[in-house]
């Protein structure tokens, strides 16, 4: 009886002592939570695995607490359509009650979360990696945060490059919706200006797989091929063109030379060596802190590619970004965010590849690169740093009357 | 159709079309050339994937939106076969098998026992396409896989007429196109087998009452006609690259092909994937805007006048 | 269908059971507006009550993006199941009919930021983009009406796919992959009709409104001759009736309640994109359609209803990335286990417990159901 005795107050005295704890536990800050989106079915599955990769490192480098909150992301997942992207973000931020919400991935998806987080303005919205010129410029949202840099901005300095290598009329090949416009017009402005000539523009659209038509279409007398074009359409037309017995130097978009295309299961990647392209993003790139970012990738992400993808870097500066602002006002969320924004709003955010700040339609102004395809000793494929251009603008450096986002039809040089 | 109107609708299409023809040549003869031998290749490819769906239809009315799964299948299968072995040869024959054994389990284990219903039978199929593109996705992942030719077949054929050069492998796509109709022809009419599959899509009650196993001839048929959408897929895994979303693609084809062609003759699916293969490609090179609605057109027309299909056969 | 077939249906048709006579006075002669009195039950006023409580009981998110989701997307499958159970043709470019739809308001109406946009005041630009629709519906079905069963499918996905890519690669009506962004529905009466509550109970009256226009139509003599023509269109012609006119007319009916539920769709998203009418959403109506059951109006809403609580909780239930098996296998085991989606699954339950009942709007013929 007296054992019992013992046992039952001894139970009863630990059982006190788990509530305290319990009740200490839960006396902390409460987890803050962020949605985040990227396309995981469709042409941008495999970027879009890359890119929340980013997204984690960047959580896991401050070992998943920010601010004394624990930080819980809810994923969700779309397949480069708008009305797919609104969903799983709405279902985000109105069920399951995300705080911040970072994404979508493609151009067009961008465009259409921008509208939807109009309706939404006490959640902050950061983009994952959309890049078309609109999402920031026409009709911005006061709520939605771009710090990575545009597809037009990702172009500068490429126009130059090709007339310096010679490459004095050249024939654009691009997929048909937002983003490319961008890109193409990025790349057009400066190179028509300075002399180049654009006599055919090939518009395809996404997801298409028989380029041999637009093989055949490609006049003798260009002296290379802008080709933006991302994921499989890209595999594709390179593999079709190689076969066809082309043999006219590339120039390359941003996604076009991302480490997925120069990792794709396949042997045929010989003629992407010395593609010149323009990326936020270099391969080769010496800086400590991008070396630094690499290893981090490496070593927390063994199934990876051998170095981060554009889509991996992009979504882990956005997601920095989110968690830096959370840490600049200490986890302080309320008050419809006012705090949280007024400081992602004055930030000057420290990624790998330079500084970025963002400009009066909170976009990024931050680094370009212009790039070239190389191979190292093992074979592997990756992108050697030509140039470095700090500070670009969503402008290009125009003044903004002037400027004119990209279309189909515009800019024109033929 | 009396000589009269036979006659009026063949200047009525033929006319324009040679009129056309000879601009293109005249224009620019190698676009023209390169465009017929690109349109020719693929009409190849989707004819080999077509036949199968025809095959399976024409014997037992089951509409097997699962098809363009199988291509899927078979060509992953075929593209790792080839990255182990190094021979083209042995994926080709593994895609095959692949995707034939897969279909003989849906006979065997599901369709077997839902004689007669159709439309149930297509929608299982439909479940079944869900089911296996997001099985594959998920242990293959989404990152695109394109398979190389085999080392005699890879690279440009350089030297010809007019075009300079054409990829040695998409032009060694119409033999194969060829051999196979032929060997599948072959089959059909000249092996016990194929009489009893061309009797089966005549009248199926009447091919019980002979005597024959209905069951076998049936499970047959399905395993040959899934496993030419694995060969076609291990052939398209070369020239159009292996991603999620190929299987809608070329499903679609298969439909056009054997709506214009005819359900259930081969002989058909030929001559809808060749409509089909060069109305898409010159549209593509000619008027990119609206190839489609160019190739839609010529349903609407097909369907109008042959509402089965040019060769198809009354229910 | 094959010949056979339906030669077996008219040799083998066994007599039917007799419905009780009142039932058989009531629906032949009885003068034309008492024939809309369906017999009012009690879980027909509960159901009613529940569903215009539901704002109340529930959070924004639930009333629009479950509940005027599932209204809107129930009633473009309506049209379905009102064709492909009353009328045997199973047509799979319904959500085209309702793309078209949604397509022609934001042209007409206030619309985007680019492309062709027309401006006029929205109800002309709703009018007009039925209208549109309807036509382009009547079309269809005057292709489609000289096919049976399995190729009315195949026929009707290929037009479905080829207006996908006249949406996806024209830009100058169009506007290409794009779509038209921002076709939102009006302020009326100081009530911004896209708040969650007041959408809902728009789409709510729409629905209703669709659900008893079909119950009744079922009963009219146009609706009876259509089932006739579903069951043995032979001898229908032989009676008289025009066969083709009647299905023709079935396509232009079917794409109405299309054409609505397709506005109301567009309205939910906001938007309408090539991707909206692309394969997967044509295969996705039919999926709610066959899931709830083509045996009763009702369901296409039930149907609809599961497919949009799938497609939102999916991911939380299995690995965020694998939703797809979860709505295919889901869709298998449905198809593979019941004749007749959730309302079989009903039907086989009450009729273990109970004995026969009668009064489904549709009469199949001997117990047959679609699923031949």
């Amino acid at each position: 009886m007296e054992s019992r005795k013992r046992t039952f107050v001894r139970a009863v005295v630990a059982a006190a002592v788990l509530a305290g704890l319990g009740s200490a536990a839960v006396a902390q800050a409460p987890p803050v939570k962020i949605g985040l989106l990227a396309t995981l079915e469709g042409p941008f599955a495999a970027g879009g695995q890359d890119g929340m990769r980013g997204a984690e490192l960047a959580v896991r480098q401050r070992n998943g607490v920010v601010a004394g909150r624990k930080i819980e992301i809810i994923k969700a997942s779309s397949d480069a359509k708008p009305d797919v992207a609104v969903n799983a973000t709405r279902k985000l931020v109105e069920q399951d009650k995300v705080d911040i919400m970072v994404g979508p991935l493609s151009g067009s998806e961008g465009i259409a979360v921008k509208e939807y987080s109009k309706t939404q303005p006490n959640i902050t919205f950061i983009n994952g990696s959309s890049g078309a010129q609109a999402t920031t410029l026409v009709n911005p949202s006061p709520n939605f945060f771009r710090f990575n840099t545009d597809g037009g901005q990702w172009m500068l300095g490429l126009g130059k490059a090709a007339l310096d290598k010679g490459y004095k009329r050249v024939m654009v090949i691009a997929e048909d919706y937002a983003f490319p416009y961008s890109q193409v017009q990025g790349f057009m402005t400066e190179y028509c200006k300075l002399g180049g000539k654009v006599p055919v523009k090939a518009w395809v659209p996404l997801g298409g797989k028989d380029y041999s038509s637009v093989i055949a279409r490609i006049p003798k007398d260009v002296d290379a091929l802008v080709v933006v074009l991302g994921g499989a359409d890209a595999v594709n037309f390179l593999n079709q063109y190689e076969q066809a017995g082309g043999d006219k130097p590339l120039i390359g978009g941003s996604i076009t030379v991302s480490q997925d295309i120069l990792n794709y299961r396949g042997k045929r990647r010989e003629s992407l060596v010395g593609t010149i392209a323009g990326a936020p993003i270099a391969d080769a790139y010496e800086a400590p802190e991008w070396k630094a970012f690499v290893a981090d990738y490496k070593k927390n992400f063994p199934d990876g590619y051998p170095s981060p993808s554009l889509f991996g870097l992009v979504y882990y500066i956005n997601m920095k970004a989110a968690l830096d602002g959370l840490e600049a006002v200490k986890g302080d969320l309320s008050d419809g965010q006012k705090k949280y924004r007024e400081a992602l709003t004055k930030m000057v955010l420290k990624t790998p590849v330079g500084d970025v700040k963002l400009d009066q339609n909170r976009q990024a102004i931050g680094t370009t690169f212009v790039t070239e395809v190389v191979k190292d000793s093992q074979g592997n494929l990756y992108n050697k740093v030509l140039r470095k251009i700090d500070n670009v603008n969503q402008t290009l450096g125009q003044p903004p009357a002037e400027f004119k986002i990209g279309s189909r039809d515009e800019p024109n040089c033929p | 159709m009396t000589r009269f109107w036979r006659i009026f609708w063949a200047v009525v299409i033929g006319a324009p079309l040679l009129t056309l023809s000879a601009w293109g040549l005249h224009d620019n003869p190698r676009l023209f050339v390169i465009t017929l031998l690109n349109s020719l290749t693929l009409a190849s490819l989707y004819f080999i994937v077509a036949s199968g769906f025809t095959l399976v239809f024409g014997l037992m009315r089951n509409v097997n939106l699962a098809h363009g799964s199988l291509y899927l299948l078979g060509g992953y299968l075929g593209f790792f076969t080839a990255q182990f072995t190094g021979s083209w040869v042995l994926a080709l024959a593994a895609g095959f098998a692949a995707a034939a054994l897969v279909g003989l389990a849906m006979q065997v284990s599901i369709f077997r026992f839902m004689p007669g219903q159709d439309l149930r039978q297509t929608l299982v199929t439909i479940g079944l396409s869900i089911v296996i593109a997001d099985l594959l996705m998920w242990g293959i992942g989404a990152q695109v896989h394109q398979m190389s030719p085999p080392a005699w077949l890879d690279g440009p054929l350089r030297g010809l007429p007019v075009i300079r050069a054409y990829s040695t492998y998409r032009l060694t796509l119409l033999p194969i196109g060829i051999v196979i109709g032929v060997a599948l022809w072959l089959f059909l009419n000249r092996t016990r087998v194929g009489m009893m599959i061309r009797a089966g899509v005549d009248d199926r009650a009447m091919l019980a009452a002979a005597g024959v196993n209905v069951n076998r001839v049936f499970a047959t048929t399905f395993a040959i006609g899934a496993g030419l959408a694995g060969l076609g897929g291990v052939i398209g895994a070369v020239e159009l690259s292996m991603v999620p979303g190929e299987d809608t693609r070329l499903l679609l084809a298969s439909l056009v092909v054997v709506i214009v062609g005819g359900m259930g003759s081969v002989v058909g699916a030929a001559i809808g994937a060749a409509i089909f293969g060069l109305a898409e490609t010159y549209g593509l090179a000619y008027a990119p805007t609206y190839s489609v609605v160019f190739t839609f057109v010529i349903l609407v027309l097909v369907l109008a006048f042959r509402p089965r299909g040019i060769l198809g056969r009354p229910a | 269908m094959s010949a056979a077939s339906w030669r077996g249906a008219m040799n083998l048709q066994a007599p039917r059971p007799l419905a009780p006579a009142d039932q058989r006075a009531a629906v032949a002669d009885e003068p034309r507006r008492r024939r809309f009195r369906n017999p009012v039950r009690a879980h027909h006023v509960v159901v009613l009550a529940f569903l215009l409580a539901f704002p109340w009981l529930t959070t924004p998110f639930f009333t629009y993006q479950i509940g005027a989701q599932a209204l809107a997307l129930g009633l473009i499958a309506l049209s379905l199941t009102f064709l492909a159970g009353a009328g045997g043709m199973i047509s799979l470019a319904q959500m085209t009919v309702a793309g078209i739809a949604g397509y022609m308001v934001a042209i007409f109406g206030t619309a985007a930021t680019d492309g062709a946009a027309l401006g006029w005041p929205w109800w002309l630009a709703v009018l007009l983009g039925i209208t549109i629709a309807v036509l382009a519906a009547t079309f269809i079905g005057w292709l489609s009406v000289r096919t049976e069963g399995i190729y009315t499918i195949m026929i009707t996905l290929a037009i479905g796919v080829a207006f996908y890519y006249l949406a996806l690669q024209n830009y100058a009506v169009f506007n290409g992959f794009q779509g038209k962004q921002k076709v939102f529905p009006p302020t009326l009466a100081g009530v911004y009709w896209r708040d969650a509550t007041p959408f809902y109970y728009l789409a709510l009256a729409c629905a209703l409104a669709g659900y008893l226009f079909v119950v009744y139509l079922l009963r009219t003599p146009f609706g009876i001759a259509l089932q006739g023509i579903r069951d043995n269109p032979r001898r229908m012609h032989a009676l008289g009736f025009n066969v083709t006119a009647h299905r023709v007319a079935a396509y232009a009916v079917a794409g109405a309640i299309a054409a609505v539920g397709g506005v109301l769709f567009t309205w939910y998203n906001g938007l309408v994109t090539p991707g909206s009418v692309g394969t997967g959403w044509l295969i996705n109506i039919l999926v709610i359609a066959v899931l709830g059951g083509m045996r009763h109006p009702v369901g296409a809403f039930l149907g609809a209803v599961v497919f949009v609580l799938l497609q939102n909780f999916a991911i939380d239930v299995i690995d965020r990335e694998r939703f797809n098996l979860v709505i295919g296998v889901v869709f298998l085991a449905i198809v593979l286990f019941s004749r007749d989606g959730l309302l079989g699954w009903w039907a086989a339950l009450s009729a273990r417990m109970s004995t026969h009942r009668g009064g489904t709007p549709w009469k199949a013929a001997s117990g047959r159901s679609y699923a031949r």
